[in-house]
């Protein structure tokens, strides 16, 4: 096997590990749509690397967390309602990044790479960013999983029982930011919250507890990289979008196994 | 009634104003140990409000909130709305609240009648045994204070009764005071010692027989009440209103 397909393989399967565990709570918190948002905005914090002439990591996990800060603010608002605000954030982010972009005329920007993903373009390099950045996260996520378990049950009963509400959805949100920014280069900022959401989707029929689903959902995406890259060298489609139709494949089949819950 | 003892919590003079709205005004309200207290009052009355200012939730715009020490505080939220994808047995649920015991769990758990439940998700419980998980996990902290929102809340009638039976029996027998918030001052009228009732400000207090007799409380849920019990009600209103010849157009103009 080449080179590049092992990197490819490793990095696909260190986003999966993390985006598994964090993705059944973005499944659970109703929050897909607060995924995709940050996710669109990491396009602007692209291109704000570029203009500043930054680290693109850095700078995607920095924007990241300042618009996770500001969606925290906007929800005090109480006159739009949540899904308008991540609306507005979303698009708006995404557009500014393309504009911002085009004025970049001293680099080629692959634009499609950073849209869609180029797994098969994955240097050890980032490959240091996905798996470092996983191993910062998954410890996380272990530390703080009993309280944001247990406001994502009920924010008030879990406030009420002595979890610091405010500072868990804060650093869960960052944690999310952070997926986002090392991933984006692996299946791109349209496609990364379907790693998230579908195999924690799939993982749920066959899971009694909450800690099954999130090892399951890793499980489940690390088949969907293996496979979706396994198509992609086959028949020579693109590598994101096949990691992606795999999930999507397995998730149906999941639907289709009838399995009391 | 406990009058000798220092309140459990005592919350003095509150006033909440949200966006130019007095959601409430100059509440005042005390809870002492063994005693239960219902606030009743129509939709959109404040008493959530209250309650989430008095656990600490919410931050009243004036008045103050004074506790025991190290007072403990058994929340019963109104019904969850968890998400259908997460796989949570009740007994999962129960245990992320408190650390406890297995065998104090368990007591508590016969106690409320859930033990059978202890391995079904949460999203298949009917009305009434949802109501008693949470409030068996309100109970596993060994609470002082029960605060229970709307504990009835999409339970069946026969349900409501053994929620009420229990909640009495609970406090029996922990010796917790107990905070709740309830529609209808009838259901409660056995359970409850001291019923205020709420419509932005306390429009009056007291034991729930002399509240169901005042005028105030009249005002309030006379009109509704009446709907709700029963014809009987409307009967005796329209011959007293024809005696008293206060009013009753409709009919005179049809006579006429």
């Amino acid at each position: 096997m080449d080179d590049f397909l092992l990197r490819a393989l490793a990095a696909g399967m260190g986003v999966a590990l993390v985006a598994g565990p964090l993705g059944v709570f973005v499944v659970w918190r109703r929050m897909a749509y607060f995924g995709d948002t940050l996710a669109h905005s990491a396009l602007l914090g692209v291109a704000l690397g570029f203009l500043l002439g930054i680290n693109l990591n850095l700078s995607v996990i920095a924007l990241g967390m300042l618009l996770a800060l500001l969606l925290v603010g906007m929800s005090r608002n109480r006159q739009l309602s949540r899904d308008t605000q991540l609306g507005i954030l979303a698009h708006s982010a995404l557009s500014l990044g393309l504009v911002v972009m085009a004025f970049q005329t001293s680099v080629r920007v692959d634009l499609m790479g950073y849209l869609f993903g180029d797994i098969l373009a994955v240097t050890a390099n980032d490959l240091l960013w996905v798996w470092g950045g996983g191993l910062s996260v998954l410890p996380v996520l272990f530390m703080i999983w009993r309280p944001l378990l247990s406001l994502t049950v009920h924010e008030e009963l879990a406030q009420v029982e002595g979890v610091p509400v405010g500072m868990m959805r804060l650093i869960f949100m960052l944690l999310i930011a952070l997926v986002i920014a090392v991933s984006m280069k692996i299946v791109g900022v349209l496609l990364i919250t379907s790693m998230m959401i579908i195999p924690a989707a799939a993982a749920r029929r066959f899971s009694k507890t909450p800690e099954q689903m999130a090892l399951m959902a890793a499980a489940v995406g690390s088949l969907s990289v293996v496979l979706g890259l396994t198509g992609s060298w086959q028949w020579d489609t693109p590598a994101g979008p096949s990691v992606v139709v795999a999930a999507a494949m397995l998730f149906g089949l999941t639907q289709l196994v009838r399995q009391p819950a | 009634m406990n009058t000798t003892a220092k309140p459990l919590i005592e919350a003095n003079g509150i006033s909440v104003v949200l966006q130019g709205r007095q959601i409430l005004k100059q509440v005042s309200l005390s809870v002492g140990q063994g005693e239960i207290v219902t606030l009743i009052g129509p939709n959109g009355a404040g008493k959530t409000t209250l309650v989430r200012v008095i656990l600490g939730l919410f931050k009243a715009t004036d008045g103050s909130i004074k506790k025991q020490p190290n007072l403990r505080i058994g929340y019963m939220p109104q019904r969850l709305a968890l998400s259908e994808n997460m796989p949570l047995t009740v007994k999962r649920f129960l245990a992320l609240g408190y650390k406890y015991k297995e065998s104090e769990m368990l007591e508590i758990v016969h106690e409320l009648d859930i033990e059978l439940l202890l391995d079904s998700p949460m999203q298949r419980l009917s009305g009434g045994e949802h109501q008693r998980v949470l409030l068996a996990r309100a109970l596993l902290r060994q609470p002082d204070l029960l605060v229970l929102d709307e504990p009835i809340q999409g339970v069946d009638i026969t349900g409501q009764a053994v929620l009420y039976a229990l909640i009495t029996q609970i406090r029996d027998r922990f010796g917790c005071g107990v905070l709740m918030i309830s529609h209808d001052l009838h259901l409660v009228m056995s359970t409850t010692d001291q019923v205020l009732c709420l419509n932005h400000h306390v429009c009056c207090s007291g034991h729930p027989e002399s509240v169901s007799q005042h005028p105030a409380y009249l005002e309030l849920f006379g009109a509704a009440a009446s709907a709700k019990l029963a014809v009987y009600t409307h009967h005796h209103d329209h011959t007293h209103d024809i005696h008293g010849d206060i009013k009753s157009p409709h009919k005179e103009h049809h006579h006429g």
